[in-house]
């Protein structure tokens, strides 16, 4: 009762102090600054599973109830990817916490997932007492060293009076410029022993300085260029999205009448039923999006980066055009394509000097309207020659179940995706309209991303259908967060594609192995309806691909967490394909 | 073409920033020559020396990526037009009776020094580009070097000739 009392007063006295603002220094435990900077950076969610060396702050935590919720992961990678995929649904920083050893290893797939999409995040790991650093410890790892390569930053915080400054820089690198994630490892005798608390208002660093506007000159240069160019094509990544673009992005492009066409992490970047819209590129994109560019005369990329899954074989990529390249990053341009015009600078900013720029140049844009326009119906003729299809039989088409998952939410749902076949399709036959309504691990291409991101989504978007669309193979990898979603009543839907097989898997070796199906069959699946059951989430499972939208709907109408087991077709490839290092004209159609 | 360059990099002096850029070079596949580190004047700041092997392409590559490295203030690329380049060595070579008169004379060609003698050895240390280091390597490996250490090249720009 005692304790009880005390705490009430501690929480109090942390009220109070709020109100008065940083007026008087106050002396707090380590523990105390980690969660009263969190609040001070505008967190209000964390996602984590305590351990021995964060014990200290989950029991802080508890006083704190009110303003942080903390939503209790089963396994650390998920918390990782539920941060991830709160950043990605609602643009903040999402942050996890968990403990020394295991609990840091465990999430370094869901930060080097973070670290190659460009996701802001803040990671607090716990680390043995400072003096048995070094000693092999009980639940020691290395955990700065191990997670160097995969976070934009990382700190080890050896002196409690460098914590409330550590956090405060964590969150400043985590979201400005290129963001990534950031790691904080926090050993447990920094967190008990006290200081006087006093937040940074603001971050000193010499050596981190982003570019935010684009050079004046470049952009010049490149809005000229766009004028005279007779065939000039969008190519848009994930920068779009990131840097919240979408809006100018769309006012360029039909200011103009450009095309577009879209990475994988650019979906949803640009509305994907617009006329001048030409979906997904690359290994698994459309014709007329892969033939566009090879055809353009001018490519101007958008916050992507040439990744060889968008470019096949990089010799022949853009073969007849020259490129202009608007990244945050300098260090993504000319990395893996020579870029004629160069622009370093935040998306939307650069975008809006754009149009800007275009403001009062009606004549130049009027007199190349005809050409493009031209070449706009030269797009069309390609994609009407070939269009995205398959074949209904009388077993579930994976593409139909995409479909109709489209259909019935009205393309309003934040998509989750795990990955291989089943996340092609998604990208392929969704029709994003929304920036942040396709989450998906595009850059590391982790399977089990998709369910724990779903309810790190649903967390920041209540309001919010969310689905995460999965393999059989990749839903178990993360499976044991259906005990996550069922304790914290997220609502998340996950759709199986159960073909009993790694889908990808077999198709890559059915085209380049002679069909030698080496471990890529599931040959033992749980039944995922009673799987759902057993954690006290709803099951409900279509065979017949008249069953699948009455199964949709019935997931729609319930506020449970929900898997779908949809039975389909066993050998089906996901078509346009590119084999790996060919040009991307050189696309196996179905 | 591959070529030598050398690259001037400040970095903040905290720790784990070696392993950092080090890290960085063998992640991204580039190459290490020659490393070099100390503290500057600066507090809290240090200065890395590395040679390294490639073409403008990767130089333009490892610069960008250095600079993406939160701890890296700047990166500069020394040429050997704009820069004094020296490397340092320490040769223990054999000095009998025979040899002892032509160690003596080199050591004079090449503006050494014999810091450590013992019977039958003397221990040089000469400082200079990285071709005369090469040179005296090569004049004196017929009387026998029994032990050779060499310190990572460093290089500084030169200062600007009024003209």
């Amino acid at each position: 009762m005692k304790t009880e009392t005390k705490r009430n007063e501690v929480q109090q006295a942390a009220g109070q102090r709020q109100s008065t603002s940083y007026a008087k220094k106050e002396l707090m435990t380590g523990s105390r600054i980690i969660i009263e900077s969190l609040i001070r950076e505008g967190v209000d969610t964390i996602f984590g599973y305590p351990g021995g060396a964060v014990l200290n702050i989950y029991d802080e935590l508890l006083n704190y109830k009110d303003k942080i919720r903390h939503i209790l992961v089963r396994h650390e990678q998920g918390a990782a990817h539920a941060a991830d995929g709160y950043s990605r649904a609602s643009g903040k920083i999402g942050v996890a916490l968990v403990t020394s050893g295991p609990g840091a290893t465990n999430t370094i797939t869901g930060i080097a997932t973070a670290f190659m999409d460009s996701i802001p995040m803040v990671i607090l790991t716990g680390q043995v007492p400072t003096n048995l650093i070094g000693n092999d410890a009980f639940q020691e790892a290395d955990t700065v060293g191990i997670t160097r390569p995969c976070t934009k930053h990382n700190y080890l915080v050896k002196d409690i009076k460098d914590l409330a400054k550590t956090i405060k820089e964590a969150f400043y690198i985590a979201s400005t410029g290129r963001p990534g994630p950031v790691l904080i490892d926090i050993p447990k005798d920094i967190t008990s022993s006290v200081t006087e608390f006093e937040y940074p208002a603001d971050v000193e660093l010499k050596g981190y300085n982003p570019t935010y506007f684009g050079h004046h000159v470049q952009i010049s240069r490149m809005v000229n260029e766009i004028l005279k160019a007779q065939r000039p094509l969008f190519y848009i990544g994930g920068g779009v999205i990131l840097s919240n673009a979408g809006t100018e992005l769309k006012e360029v492009a039909e200011l103009l009448d450009i095309p577009v066409t879209s990475t994988l992490m650019g979906l949803g970047g640009f509305p994907s039923e617009h006329p001048l819209f030409f979906g997904m590129l690359g290994m698994h994109g459309t014709y007329p999006a892969n033939m566009a560019i090879s055809n353009a005369d001018f490519i101007i990329a958008v916050g992507a980066r040439f990744d060889d899954r968008v470019t096949g074989k990089v010799e022949e990529f853009g073969r007849d055009a020259r490129f202009a390249h608007i990244d945050i990053d300098p260090s993504s341009i000319g990395k893996n394509v020579k870029i004629d015009i160069p622009v370093v600078g935040d998306v939307k900013s650069v975008l809006n000097s754009m149009l800007e720029m275009l403001n009062g140049k009606n004549k130049e844009i009027e007199s190349g309207r005809y050409e493009r326009l031209k070449w706009l119906e030269e797009i069309n003729a390609w994609k009407y020659e070939h269009p995205l299809s398959y074949k209904m039989t009388d077993v579930i088409k994976p593409q139909f179940v995409i479909e109709k998952i489209y259909e019935l939410t009205g393309g309003d749902a934040i998509i989750c995706t795990e990955v291989g076949q089943s996340q092609m399709w998604t990208a392929q036959f969704y029709k994003f309209k929304n920036p942040r309504t396709l989450l998906t691990s595009g850059g590391l291409g982790t399977m089990g991303y998709g369910f724990p991101a779903a309810i790190g989504a649903q967390v920041a978007r209540p309001d919010k259908t969310v689905f995460d669309i999965a393999g059989d193979g990749s839903i178990q990898m993360n499976i044991q967060e259906l005990g996550t979603a069922v304790q914290f009543n997220l609502p998340v839907k996950i759709a199986i594609i159960n073909n009993n097989f790694l889908g990808m898997i077999r198709q890559w070796q059915e085209l380049f192995y002679d069909k030698r199906y080496s471990f890529s069959e599931m040959n033992v699946n749980p039944d995922f309806v009673k799987l759902a059951e057993a954690y006290g989430a709803v099951g409900l499972r279509a065979t017949k691909p008249e069953e699948v939208e009455g199964v949709i709907k019935k997931a729609l109408s319930v506020k449970k967490p929900v898997i779908m087991d949809f039975v389909v077709a066993r050998e089906e490839s996901v078509y346009p394909m590119v084999a790996p290092g060919a040009p991307i004209t050189g696309m196996l159609l179905v | 073409m591959d070529k030598t360059h050398i690259l001037s990099i400040l970095v903040e002096n905290e720790s784990g920033v070696l392993t950092r850029v080090a890290g960085l070079f063998s992640a991204r596949g580039f190459n290490i020559d020659s490393i070099s580190v100390a503290k500057t004047l600066e507090k809290n700041e240090s200065k890395i020396i590395i040679t390294t092997s490639g073409d403008s392409y990767i130089l333009e590559q490892i610069t960008k990526q250095l600079n993406r490295l939160i701890n890296v203030i700047k990166v500069q690329e020394l040429t050997d037009e704009d820069s004094v380049v020296r490397q340092t060595v320490l040769v223990k070579v054999n000095a009998d009776e025979t040899t002892r008169a032509d160690v003596f004379r080199i050591k004079d060609i090449f503006n050494g020094r014999i810091i450590d003698v013992s019977k039958n050895s003397y221990t040089l240390e000469v400082t200079g580009s990285e071709k005369k280091i090469e040179s005296l390597i090569d004049v004196l490996k017929p009387m026998g070097i029994k032990d050779i250490v060499k310190a990572g090249t460093i290089a500084m720009p030169r200062s600007k000739k009024s003209s």
